[in-house]
């Protein structure tokens, strides 16, 4: 590590998600347009944060940059202890697949790709065995409810059963980290909730789940809630300490569980 | 990512849009059908030549004596005639002179209607020579006996005639023992040549064989020179040594030197190599027209891999998120591109395998092997060669700009 603020820090706990000074910059022909301006922002192991902000508030720059598909103009940004600032696109690319479970607005599963296959994937390019990587992808679509969608094509999905198929895909490599971005965008109601639940659920079983939308009802799932507005935080909101259960998992815990089984 | 889990996924590439996957092969399947049967066709057309030289006879040299038929024997600034004698033949045969020869038969020849009983054969050949001239020009008997030595000798009016004279004088009837008229004179037919088939200009079975010095008596009057030689050497090896010897005789009897010859000499052997030169120069050039076609089919590869790429780019997007590197990405797309290339190849070698058990423009094509394995050689570099830009495309995709393509 060449002057990297990790030795800086003391010897606690690492935080999952450190960005500091982050700025990113657009060169959109003449013009230059700021995407970010400079936020800084920590996220401890284990929390679930939701990230809101209307279009053009800089969420989505955010969410690729907490990615790793986007490196900042400006700042640092450790993920998980490592500093990922010039990083190579090989190095980044390992840092995606262990750090990393994605879930896009439009599941992106690959197209005529089984569920099961579709969730193996990430395993497959870490390199684990087949045998290996079936058992766990098995797991992880069971965690989802869909354990009787094995064999299922996108094609034959509903969307809010391909969106717990993507769910599935993101937590199969045990990711320190869940990047959900817009996940109920393209979901009804139900749907979402039941999404929406099961990040809850996973986020009680310890996993960290950084969630971006401009839903306020979702944002009412996560344990703390940031504002953006023009490249800034504007706000930054916890309802629920960092320890404790995600805030709607209380009281629906029970109802949801059962219909998820069935 | 093991290389099989990445085939696979290549695999499901290539038959997720089969028509247009289909229609790709083809343009590979053409260029190496096109390739084999090429090839095929040059070969063919090589063995056939090699085999009509073959039916000249086996390793031999044939002196034509050009001033006897008052032809063109143009030496030096003036026209002389040589003369070919029997004293140049047996010198010729003395193993001392000529070690190499095998044997050498004088030939006087004449053109001439041969008639049986009403029936007529017209422009028959004759060809006056003794018993060597029929193994040494390849002719075999097929019924009775071919003309002997003493035969020769004793100056016999008899024959061997070829099967296009027998049909067009006997029909289906048995012709041994038959007199047959050739010119004014009579002869007996002994012996019935194997049919050798046509060299394309002069039909070989269209022939009489007669004792030389019987057809000197009838029918061409002269007794001093020949108007041919037809020589065999021993080996193919040693034809080239065994046409010295005979030149160096012929020279020595008719006190020129080597050079100045009034003869035309025609070496088997080098015949051989000329027409090899001339036929392989024909396949190479067919190869080449059949190569253009394969590269053609090349670029087509190359054609729908950039369409692919383009028109999955958000897959290579979601793929780059999930953790695949650029070089698995690079893979996936060269084995695919491969693939494709490898299975119109494949395809490509059966339809010229079916398409070289046809005869085309009368040469029965040969399939040469080697043809086979730089068609499928070819067409997997053509797979890599044309899949890489594409398949780079491909790699190289931010997956940040691949997820937002739509």
């Amino acid at each position: 590590m060449t002057g990297s603020a990790t030795d800086e820090l003391p010897a606690r706990r690492r935080p999952i998600i450190e960005i500091k000074q982050v700025s990113k910059i657009y060169a959109m022909g003449e013009a230059e347009v700021h995407a970010l301006r400079g936020v800084s922002l920590t996220i401890e192991r284990g929390d679930f944060v939701a990230i809101m902000g209307a279009s053009g508030s800089g969420k989505s720059t955010m969410m690729h940059i907490l990615g790793c598909l986007d490196v900042p103009t400006k700042g640092w940004y450790w993920l998980d202890g490592v500093d990922v600032r010039g990083l190579d696109e090989v190095t980044l690319s390992i840092v995606r697949s262990r750090k990393i479970g994605f879930v896009f607005q439009a599941y992106n599963l690959i197209p005529r790709t089984t569920a099961l296959a579709n969730v193996e994937l990430p395993l497959a390019y870490a390199g684990v065995r087949p045998k290996e990587r079936r058992r766990r992808a098995v797991e992880a679509l069971e965690n989802v409810g869909l354990a009787d969608h094995l064999g299922y094509f996108p094609n034959q999905m509903s969307g809010g059963q391909q969106q717990r198929v993507a769910v599935a895909r993101a937590i199969v490599t045990n990711p320190a980290l869940i990047l959900a971005d817009e996940p109920t965008g393209n979901l009804d109601t139900a749907a979402a909730e039941d999404v929406m639940h099961i990040f809850s659920l996973l986020n009680a079983a310890g996993r960290t789940v950084v969630l971006i939308t401009h839903e306020a009802d979702l944002a009412e799932f996560a344990k703390r809630v940031l504002r953006l507005r023009d490249g800034e935080i504007v706000s930054d909101v916890r309802s629920v300490p960092v320890e404790g259960l995600p805030p709607r998992l209380h009281a629906e815990h029970t109802i949801r569980t059962a219909s998820m089984a069935s | 990512m093991s290389w099989w889990d990445n085939f696979v996924i290549a695999l499901q590439g290539v038959t997720s849009n089969k028509l247009r996957s289909m229609l790709t092969m083809l343009g590979v399947l053409i260029g190496v059908a096109a390739v084999i049967i090429l090839v095929a066709v040059g070969t063919g057309s090589s063995a056939q030549v090699q085999a009509n030289i073959n039916r000249l006879g086996t390793n031999t040299i044939t002196v034509l004596n050009l001033g006897h038929f008052g032809g063109r024997a143009t030496v030096g600034t003036e026209t002389s005639a040589g003369t070919i004698t029997l004293a140049d033949v047996r010198q010729i045969e003395n193993p001392v002179d000529a070690p190499d020869v095998a044997s050498v038969s004088p030939v006087v020849s004449t053109s001439t209607d041969a008639t049986y009983s009403g029936a007529s054969d017209s422009d028959a050949e004759v060809t006056g020579s003794t018993p060597t001239y029929l193994t040494a020009s390849d002719y075999t008997v097929e019924a009775g006996y071919s003309i002997t030595s003493s035969e020769v000798t004793g100056r016999e009016r008899v024959c061997d005639i070829g099967q296009t004279v027998v049909t067009d004088l006997f029909g289906t009837a048995n012709p041994l023992g038959r007199t047959i008229q050739i010119g004014s004179s009579s002869f007996e037919v002994v012996g019935v040549l194997a049919t050798k088939g046509s060299t394309g200009v002069t039909n070989e079975d269209n022939v009489i064989i007669a004792p030389y010095t019987a057809v000197q008596d009838e029918l061409t009057g002269e007794s001093q020179s020949f108007s041919e030689l037809l020589v065999q050497g021993k080996s193919s090896a040693t034809l080239d040594r065994a046409e010295s010897e005979v030149e160096s005789i012929l020279a020595t009897a008719n006190d020129v030197s080597v050079a100045d010859l009034p003869f035309e000499i025609v070496n088997q052997a080098s015949l051989v190599s000329t027409a090899e030169s001339t036929s392989s120069t024909f396949t190479v050039l067919l190869a080449a027209v059949a190569g253009v076609s394969l590269l053609v089919g090349g670029i087509g590869v190359m054609n729908i891999m950039l369409v692919s790429v383009t028109e999955r780019t958000r897959e290579i997007g979601i793929r780059k998120a999930i953790g695949a590197r650029k070089s698995v990405i690079l893979a996936q797309f060269l084995y695919e591109s491969v693939l494709l290339a490898l299975l119109g190849g494949i395809a490509g070698v059966i339809v010229g395998f079916v398409g070289s058990h046809f005869r085309i423009d009368g040469v029965m094509p040969v399939i040469a092997p080697y043809s086979i394995v730089l068609a499928l050689g070819v067409s997997v570099a053509v797979g890599v060669f044309f899949g890489f830009y594409p398949a780079n495309r491909a790699a190289s995709l931010r997956p940040i700009d691949a997820l937002r393509y739509e």
